[in-house]
Formats: C-alpha cells, sequence, structure tokens
C-alpha cells in the first residue's frame, strides 16, 4: 500500500510539472499578451502611448524575454509557493484569489452535499420500486435536470423571484452586508442567499446522480447474493442496505474525489448569471484580458486538485471494494 | 426420528409470474411430499418450474411472481427436555413473506445453496463474515462464538485451513471452495431441510463428485432432509431416494429411484429415460430425442401440457381436460390418462 502511494505520487509530480507548462502555454497562444490588450485600451481612452514607453512597460512586466523563459521564473516562484502578480488587478495572485476562496468552497461544498443527500435516497427509492409512480415522478424531474442547462434554469429563477417576490437574488449577500464586517446579520443574510445557488448549481448533478443510483442498483438488486441474503432470513431493509446498496455505492463514492476541482473553480456560467464571488468568473475573466500569471496560477491549481482527487478516489476504490488490489 | 414423519407436504402449489405479455405459470400443480431427513430429487428440463419450487417454498420468488394457490405445509419438531418431541405445523403460502415467522424459517430451518457459487456470495464480504450472519441471526450467540462455530462449520465441509479462509473474500477462493463455503452457510444452524438448487451445475466434474460425497456425508451426520433441484438424471441416480418430475411448471411423476429409472409411468419421464446414453447401447444408433419443442409459456396447449409431444397422446382426451393425479401404487403417482382407473 504505501509503495503504491508512493508511486502514484511520483507520477503525480511528473503530472504537475506538465500541467504547469499546459497551463502556461494555454495562456500564450492567444495572439498579443496583456500589454497590447491594455495599450489598446490606454489608446481607445485618448492616451498616447509611445513606443518607448511601450517597451518599458514590456521589460517592467518581463514580457520581453521569450515565453520559456517567462514560464521558468513563474515555475521557480510558484515552487516557493509565490504565485505572481496580476497584471490587472496589480495585486498578488494570491491575494486576488484568497477572499474568492471561502465562498467558492462554500457555495460548491453545500451543492455537493445537496446533490449527495437528494440524489441517493431518491436513487435507491427509485430502483427498489421500479415502476412505481414515485419512480416515473423522478424519471422525469431526472430527465429535465439533466437535460435543461443551469445557467438557462438560474435565469429563469432569478425571473421567477423578481416577479413574486419583487427581490433580486443575485449575489450572496444584500446590498448591505457585502462589504460589512461578518455579524449574526450578516450569516443570516448569506443563508436567505444561498438555496437558489445550491439548487440550481445541484440540480443537474442531483439529476445525473439520481439515474446512476437508480441503474447501479438495479443491476445489483437482481444478483444472486441478494437471494442468497433473503434465503438467511434477514429483514428486507437491513438486508438490502449491507449487500446490493453497500456494492452500488462504491463507484458513486469512488468518485467523490472528482469534485476536488469543482470545490475550487465553481461554476463559471451560474456564478457569472447570478453573480456569485466565486473564483469562475476571475478565470474567465483573465483568459479574456490575457492576465497570464492569474489564468495560469488558477488552471494549475484545479488541474493540481484534479490529480488529487482522481488520487483520492482510487484510494478510497481500493478501500472499499476487496477485489480491487494496486500493483 | 422415525423416518415416515412428514416434514413437507406441498399440495396443488400454482405459482405465476404476472408480466406485461401475459402471464406465466412457472409452476402449475405441483404435488409432493419430503419426509425427515429423506433427500428427494426435484427433475426437469430448464424452465420448468424446479428452481421456483424452491424459491416458492421459502417465499422468496423474485418480483413479479406469486405464490397464487395450493399450500405448503412444513411440520418443525421441537425437543422438549423430557425428551418428548413435539410437532409444530405451519403452511408456508400463508405467511407474509416479509414476516418475522417465515423469516425464523428461513435459512434457520429451511436453507437453500443456489447454483452458482460465483455469484451467490457477496464480493465485498468475507466468508466468515456471511456465515456468521446467518448464525447471529438464528442462534442466541456473541460475535466470538459465532465466528468460532463458523470455523468449525468450515472444517466440517472440508475447507482448506479453516482459520484463514474465515478472512478470504469470495474471489480469492476457487468455485469448489466458494460451494464448500456456501453450503457451510447454509448448514450453520443445523436446517431440517436443505434446498440444494442445481448445486454442482457451475463446477467441473471432479470438484463436483467432491461436493456431491460432502453432502451425502453431511446428510447422513445431521440427519438432515435435501431436495435436490437437478436436471441431472446421474446425479439423481447417485443422490436421491424419491423422485418427483417436472414438466412445464406440474409435477408429472412421483416415485421412489429405482421404480422411476426402472418401471417409468409416465411418457415424459420415459421419453427423458431414454434420451440418457446406456452402457452396452450399440454406437451406430442414435440417441433418441424427445420429438417436438416445448410449449411456449405464455400460451400452453389445453389438457396435459405433453401432449403435442407425446407417443402415446389421446386425442379427444389429452388435449380437452386437465390431468388430475393418478396413484399407481402407494408412493408412486403419474399425472397422465393412461393410468385413468
Amino acid at each position: 500500500m504505501k509503495a503504491y502511494i508512493a508511486r502514484r505520487f511520483l507520477y503525480m509530480i511528473l503530472l504537475l510539472v506538465m500541467a504547469s507548462m499546459v497551463s502556461f502555454i494555454v495562456i500564450t497562444l492567444p495572439p498579443g499578451d496583456y500589454l497590447t490588450s491594455y495599450i489598446m485600451r490606454l489608446k481607445a481612452q485618448g492616451q498616447d502611448v509611445g513606443l518607448d514607453e511601450e517597451l518599458a512597460l514590456r521589460r517592467q512586466y518581463g514580457l520581453d524575454q521569450p515565453y520559456y523563459i517567462q514560464y521558468f521564473k513563474w515555475a521557480s516562484q510558484m515552487l516557493r509557493g509565490n504565485m505572481g502578480r496580476s497584471f490587472e488587478f496589480n495585486r498578488p495572485v494570491w491575494d486576488v484569489i484568497q477572499p474568492r476562496l471561502g465562498m467558492t468552497i462554500l457555495v460548491a461544498g453545500v451543492s455537493l452535499i445537496f446533490t449527495y443527500v437528494m440524489a441517493i435516497p431518491i436513487g435507491i427509492y427509485s430502483a427498489v420500486r421500479q415502476y412505481s409512480i414515485g419512480d416515473y415522478v423522478f424519471t422525469v424531474i431526472g430527465f429535465a435536470g439533466v437535460s435543461i442547462p443551469n445557467f438557462l434554469l438560474a435565469l429563469v429563477v432569478m425571473v421567477f423571484a423578481y416577479r413574486t417576490f419583487g427581490t433580486s437574488i443575485g449575489g450572496l449577500f444584500s446590498i448591505e452586508y457585502v462589504d460589512a464586517p461578518w455579524s449574526l446579520a450578516k450569516i443570516q443574510d448569506l443563508i436567505k442567499h444561498l438555496p437558489v445557488p445550491i439548487i440550481v448549481i445541484g440540480l443537474s448533478g442531483t439529476a445525473w446522480l439520481i439515474r446512476t443510483m437508480r441503474a447501479t442498483l438495479l443491476d445489483e438488486l437482481h444478483k444472486p447474493y441478494v437471494q442468497t441474503a433473503r434465503a438467511k432470513g434477514l429483514k428486507e431493509g437491513k438486508l438490502l442496505a449491507k449487500y446490493p446498496i453497500r456494492v452500488a455505492l462504491n463507484p458513486i463514492a469512488s468518485t467523490v474525489g472528482w469534485a476536488l476541482p469543482g470545490l475550487f473553480s465553481g461554476q463559471t456560467i451560474i456564478s457569472i448569471v447570478l453573480d456569485l464571488p466565486t473564483i469562475g468568473p476571475i478565470l474567465l475573466r483573465s483568459l479574456m484580458t490575457e492576465d497570464m500569471f492569474l489564468a495560469a496560477s488558477t488552471l494549475f491549481i484545479s488541474t493540481a486538485l484534479t490529480l488529487v482527487g482522481t488520487l483520492i478516489s482510487d484510494m478510497l476504490l481500493v478501500w472499499l471494494d476487496p477485489r480491487i488490489q494496486y500493483t | 426420528m422415525n423416518d415416515n414423519q412428514l416434514l413437507l407436504k406441498v399440495r396443488d402449489l400454482k405459482t405465476y409470474f404476472f408480466l406485461e405479455e401475459g402471464t406465466v405459470h412457472a409452476i402449475d400443480g405441483a404435488d409432493f411430499d419430503i419426509r425427515r431427513g429423506e433427500a428427494v430429487g426435484v427433475v426437469g428440463e430448464s424452465g420448468c418450474g424446479k428452481s421456483v419450487t424452491g424459491q416458492s417454498i421459502l417465499r422468496i420468488v423474485p418480483n413479479p411472481g406469486e405464490v397464487v394457490e395450493g399450500e405448503i405445509t412444513f411440520y418443525r419438531y421441537e425437543k422438549r427436555d423430557d425428551g418428548t418431541e413435539v410437532q409444530e405445523v405451519v403452511d408456508l403460502t400463508a405467511l407474509d413473506p416479509r414476516g418475522d415467522e417465515i423469516r425464523s424459517i428461513r435459512g434457520g430451518e429451511i436453507s437453500m445453496v443456489f447454483q452458482e457459487p460465483m455469484t451467490s456470495l457477496s464480493p465485498v464480504h468475507t466468508m466468515g463474515q456471511q456465515i456468521m450472519e446467518a448464525i447471529i441471526l438464528h442462534q442466541k450467540v456473541d460475535e466470538d462464538e459465532a465466528r468460532r462455530r463458523a470455523i468449525e462449520m468450515l472444517r466440517r465441509v472440508g475447507m482448506p485451513q479453516p482459520e484463514s479462509t474465515v478472512d478470504s473474500y469470495p474471489h480469492q477462493l476457487s468455485g469448489g471452495m466458494r460451494q464448500r463455503g456456501m453450503i457451510a452457510m447454509a448448514l450453520s444452524c443445523s436446517p431440517s431441510l436443505l434446498i440444494a438448487d442445481e448445486p454442482t451445475t457451475a463446477l467441473d466434474v471432479t470438484t463436483e463428485a467432491q461436493i456431491l460425497q460432502l453432502m451425502r456425508d453431511l446428510q447422513q451426520d445431521l440427519g438432515m432432509a435435501i431436495m435436490f433441484i437437478t436436471h441431472d438424471l446421474g446425479v439423481i441416480a447417485e443422490m436421491t431416494s424419491r423422485v418427483v418430475v417436472m414438466y412445464m411448471g406440474k409435477v408429472v411423476e412421483g416415485a421412489d429411484v429405482d421404480t422411476l429409472f426402472y418401471d417409468p409411468k409416465h411418457p415424459y419421464t420415459r421419453a427423458l429415460l431414454n434420451s440418457i446414453p446406456r452402457l452396452g447401447h450399440d454406437k451406430s444408433e442414435r440417441l433418441e430425442s424427445i420429438k417436438g419443442v416445448v410449449p411456449d409459456p405464455y400460451n400452453l396447449p389445453p389438457g396435459c401440457p405433453f401432449h403435442p409431444r407425446c407417443a402415446s397422446f389421446m386425442p379427444g382426451v389429452c388435449n380437452v381436460e386437465e390431468v388430475p393425479n393418478f396413484v399407481i401404487e402407494p408412493g408412486h403417482t403419474a399425472r397422465c390418462f393412461l393410468y385413468a382407473d
């Protein structure tokens, strides 16, 4: 087991190096760089930027050097825990991400819990009572949830809430609390704002998970070992939980790790529609303005979390299913 | 123990499956008895209702199947402190299939060994966990004692190194070992009836012979009755003392094993026995097969279900009336108009 984890860590380091290169290359792909778009904006505002000034700026930002040198500078800073500076915000990247990190984890985490808490019991019910009225109702809701794009749902919910309650439901706080220090009232305000984004973000995942849970459990319910357990004289409910549900949960429990990058970068489009202060919109903006260190660092953290999440998933699966061996 | 004491009496059992395409009469009139300590064979081709008979007795017929008619009378014998035995009679068809009473019988007094040892054991629990569960469920013992008994049971079914195999997962064991484990689980609560549903079909012949030998030994040691479900007449001849033959959900003939092999009465039984190769058979002769095909289960022919394939078909009789059970001599019955008085 230890050797297995050690080997996986080695692979991970290798992959992380490659991921950091890819993250960086992605940012250099579009024509021009941050300064090109920055000078264009300055010119659009009527300011005259001369060639000398442009060169001076380029040197100041380090953009006059070849890409591979820029990469090594950034990478060596990353190793020391410094993610570089955001050109646009003129602050260290970490200072841009950090204030939004808490809210991102909160929104994504609560949505994730909502998804599992709703989907697993409903999926079990749908499988055990296959073709019952309840199963049909959840099937319809499930397919609707999978097929409706959630940004569209977000818009519909916002219009609906505005028309019926006369309140804007964007954001996570009412205007008076946005910049206010933390207090009980601010937390209450947050709790009032949370349900809409949670449901909008969680719905498609919930719908998917219901279908997955139902399908895997239906496969297991008719396996002979369930009949063996029944022939032992076990109570039906206990039997279901101990045998088929336990086996059907394995693939679901083992994919929990994959949610890790989502906890960090969050749902970008929904966050923009609902005006949520999460990291997703920042990432999008940095890509549009070619704010290279902010974009590369955010992409890199996302990739790193994907790798860690996959490792956690694999380890969970080994722990849950004795048939799987580490080799 | 009186050998003639009844243990299980099945009368006019009907189990139907209600499917969208129609109703399948999986069992459509099964009558037979099992006495204490006796090995009874249930033989028939695939789809004749043998396995559903076993499931009906335990009341674990899978959805959308249901026991719709008939009686399954189970005789429980309890030893009192003064040595006398009291008999209690339960009609299993009258019990709630999820109720406490049938659950105390399942695994405790009647247990079952299934066909596929590969898939009939939980892949995520150890052999020991699965055996201990049955012991704790039916006997008042703690976990340590249950583990001791599980190891003892594994030793008894000839499992090598029971102290370590008790902690093995099924995928770590061979097919024969798994079936030994399955038998250990079924016998862990000393049932009075063991239903063995083709327990050796999935095993190779060498392992099959070992498992059959083991079951015969255990039957003698523990004095339990066995209902042996199989399509293999050779296994029937070797293992059982009485046989019932099923065709399309009906018990068509019942007799002791010698009578059935040397003096079969029902045309189906005769045809079945004729289709077995025998020593001394002329090599150039083709093996006989039963002509025609098994009828469509959704669309059974009227009267005797075997009449379209029968060599002794009597037009106007066999294809018109339901055939009752005729007693040819005590202990030998056939469901055929040839034996009407």
